[in-house]
């Protein structure tokens, strides 16, 4: 052989390598708070069974995540693969930063979750951890949570007496009258979403038992912020149930002596009267998208693909306590180890989707805005409604003009 | 003839690098925020510019509406004519004393005194957040950062104190050019040190003066970080700025014509308030 030979046939190995080298691609991952934390701990077995990928993940802060991932949007600095919250995914699409979705197997997630991450047809994310809120309630005291409204509102005027509130439900939150909305079946919008819909009588109705639980002096009148600690005050029996969601299992648990944790249990929604129970609630929770500008797009799919598998899924419960949107994945022992859990599963089966649009956590702020108002006395439960549809249409006016425009 | 065209040419080629400068990184900008702000930009605009549309003073016109801007506005005006002239006093009060001359290890005290200001905001907050939280036994318990009326003060007292050296700094240099002739001519006169600190210091002081009360009152109405990292503007807005009032409209609802609106009524609240100041500033002293 030649020596010109040899280097040819050494150039053309190293050529040969060439394409196994470019097919080690690295992929970044956002994820948020908590999430962004334990998530590092799946992602090793991800790069050993997917040799050629590597991640690098960031962890966002919660507070921070939906500028974070705007600016990013607008600064051309999307990451491939993020943990996205399920309410922000119709913003998200209305941009085009995502990418449409197409898996294999959604017959095992609970469908109202599902539906969270689908814009009329397409599909862009996929359900990561799910979230909705359920009934926390001290059962020593009642030991059985009546499943519809009026009785339920009864054993709340059983349970309070001078020092303790039946139900704490802090007035500038929105999701226990957003929820309370949900189980009526209320349409808080119209006319594919451009309007208010809140002097619909559904609507007014779930508003009404709200106010009422203020007025009938069953929930005190305050914000989060002037409650010093949740936590304590359920301990210190100051009230007797709230409504929250799955991360307060670990906190109420976590934060209160161990002998309390016999005395209180959770329950799905009280349905309203005449309904099938459980009531409706909420479909929270966070979801796995890619973003439309990825160059990696079969790796980004491998990872989501990783990310949503049963066994991921159940460590992320054992890390996080986050709850697992498939329903196969409740069937371990692990899932049913901890009672407190099992009511947010029954409840799954019954969540339902806020309307899927851009502007939906400003309508919900709104909502509570007025809500708090009423509570104070500082308009009457006509007055608040009518108020509320016309800030909403105001805010959705852009909304109308868009659709007029056919976009 | 020629000479005056070739120098005015000198002098134009020259002026045009800074020039340059000016119109890209602050004209441009300025100009692009006043069409923004007669604009409804948002969210769907950021999707394809076409779907922003010209809505002339209406972001205007929806602020002065909206009771959240005036709660920010109401804050705003509360920490400039609170912390203002608290920041300015503490300041003049720590440079009389780092400029005394009784005073030993000057650079030093000089140096910690300015440490705060050298000091990440960030981490300062949540070391002031843990002493707000703090209860000392002994003295009332005052929820700090949780309370509607005492939020306010507990952003103010950590803004005082995290800023105070800059303005310290500035005090020490004015004090360190006032002519000893006069303090003396005034020792002669039998002037008290009382007299001599309201007659001489403070009116020699006057441009200093205009100079820290003017960016003082610029710095709190600009004020952001503090609240933002404290309370969140909480709580209930109790502490919300006008300034975290606009970061929320353009970043958390991406409604940058309304934000761009904000800035520009903040940018008259500061003119309006420089002016006033330098109308009423001291009279110098010949």
């Amino acid at each position: 052989m030649s020596r010109g030979a040899a280097l040819a046939l050494s150039l053309a190995l190293v050529a040969c390598g060439r394409p196994a080298a470019t097919r080690d691609v690295t992929i970044r991952l956002w994820a948020i708070g908590r999430e962004g934390e334990v998530v590092r701990q799946l992602l090793p077995e991800f790069e050993r069974t997917h040799p050629g990928i590597h991640v690098r993940e960031q962890q966002i802060p919660f507070t921070a995540a939906h500028e974070k991932l705007l600016t990013a949007y607008v600064g051309n600095a999307t990451p491939d693969v993020a943990q996205l919250g399920n309410s922000w995914i119709a913003e998200f699409a209305s941009l085009h930063a995502l990418e449409p979705l197409h898996p294999a197997d959604s017959a095992d997630y609970f469908p109202g979750i599902w539906e969270t991450n689908r814009l009329g047809d397409t599909l862009y994310g996929i359900p990561w951890y799910v979230d909705t809120r359920v009934v926390f309630y001290r059962r020593d005291e009642l030991p059985l949570l009546p499943t519809t409204w009026t009785p339920w509102h009864e054993a709340m005027r059983r349970v309070a007496r001078p020092g303790r509130y039946a139900l704490l439900a802090p007035v500038n939150e929105w999701a226990t009258p957003v929820v309370l909305a949900l189980e009526q079946g209320a349409p808080m919008l119209r006319d594919s979403d451009q309007y208010g819909n809140f002097e619909e009588p559904r609507f007014r109705r779930a508003f009404h038992f709200y106010i009422s639980l203020f007025r009938d002096g069953l929930a005190p009148a305050v914000s989060n912020v002037a409650i010093a600690n949740r936590y304590q005050s359920f301990g210190n029996d100051e009230y007797a149930m709230t409504v929250t969601g799955p991360w307060d299992v670990g906190e109420y648990t976590r934060r209160l002596p161990p002998a309390f944790a016999d005395r209180w249990t959770t329950a799905p929604m009280p349905a309203p009267d005449g309904d099938p129970t459980p009531g409706a609630s909420l479909a929270g929770g966070s979801s796995l998208v890619i973003f439309h500008r990825s160059a990696h797009q079969d790796a980004a799919r491998a990872l989501i693909e990783y990310l949503s598998a049963p066994a991921q899924q159940l460590k992320l419960y054992a890390l996080s306590g986050d709850l697992p949107p498939r329903r196969s994945v409740w069937q371990d022992s692990i899932m049913r180890a901890n009672p407190k859990t099992l009511a947010f599963r029954a409840q799954l089966d019954h969540v339902v989707a806020l309307p899927k649009i851009p502007e939906i956590e400003q309508i919900c702020i709104t909502i509570a805005n007025y809500a708090e108002a009423t509570v104070r006395g500082a308009l009457t439960e006509d007055a608040a409604l009518a108020a509320l549809d016309h800030d909403v249409d105001h805010i959705l006016e852009k909304r109308r003009w868009m659709m007029r425009h056919g976009h | 003839m020629g000479i005056e065209r070739a120098q005015q040419r000198a002098a134009y080629a020259l002026l045009a690098p800074a020039a340059l400068l000016i119109t890209v990184f602050f004209a441009l900008p300025i100009l692009a925020s006043l069409i923004l702000s007669v604009t409804d930009f948002d969210i769907y605009a950021l999707a394809a510019p076409g779907n922003a549309r010209f809505v002339g003073v209406r972001n205007y016109a929806d602020l002065l509406r909206t009771p959240l801007f005036w709660t920010a506005i109401g804050n705003t005006l509360y920490y400039v004519a609170v912390g203002g002239p608290l920041s300015v006093l503490v300041s003049l009060g720590a440079a009389l004393l780092v400029n005394s001359k009784l005073t030993r290890f000057k650079p030093f005290f000089r140096a910690v005194y300015f440490t705060p200001v050298v000091t990440t905001l960030v981490a300062v907050a949540i070391i002031w957040k843990y002493l707000y939280g703090l209860h000392l036994p002994g003295l009332p318990a005052i929820d700090w950062l949780g309370d509607r009326h005492w939020a306010k003060l507990a952003i103010i007292l950590m803004s005082v104190w995290k800023s105070f050296g800059y303005n310290m700094l500035i005090f020490v240099a004015g004090l360190q050019a006032v002519p000893q002739e006069l303090y003396d001519a005034a020792l002669v006169d039998g002037a008290t040190a009382v007299q001599r600190f309201r007659h001489v210091t403070l009116p020699q002081l006057g441009p200093t003066f205009l100079f820290v009360s003017i960016t003082t009152m610029i710095g709190y109405t600009q004020l952001f970080a503090e609240p933002y990292v404290m309370t969140q503007g909480g709580p209930l807005h109790a502490t919300y700025s006008i300034v975290e009032y606009m970061y929320e409209q353009g970043f958390r609802w991406w409604q940058l014509g309304s934000a761009a609106a904000i800035a520009f009524v903040l940018f008259a609240l500061i003119l309006v308030g420089s002016l006033v100041q330098a109308r009423f500033r001291p009279a110098e002293t010949s």
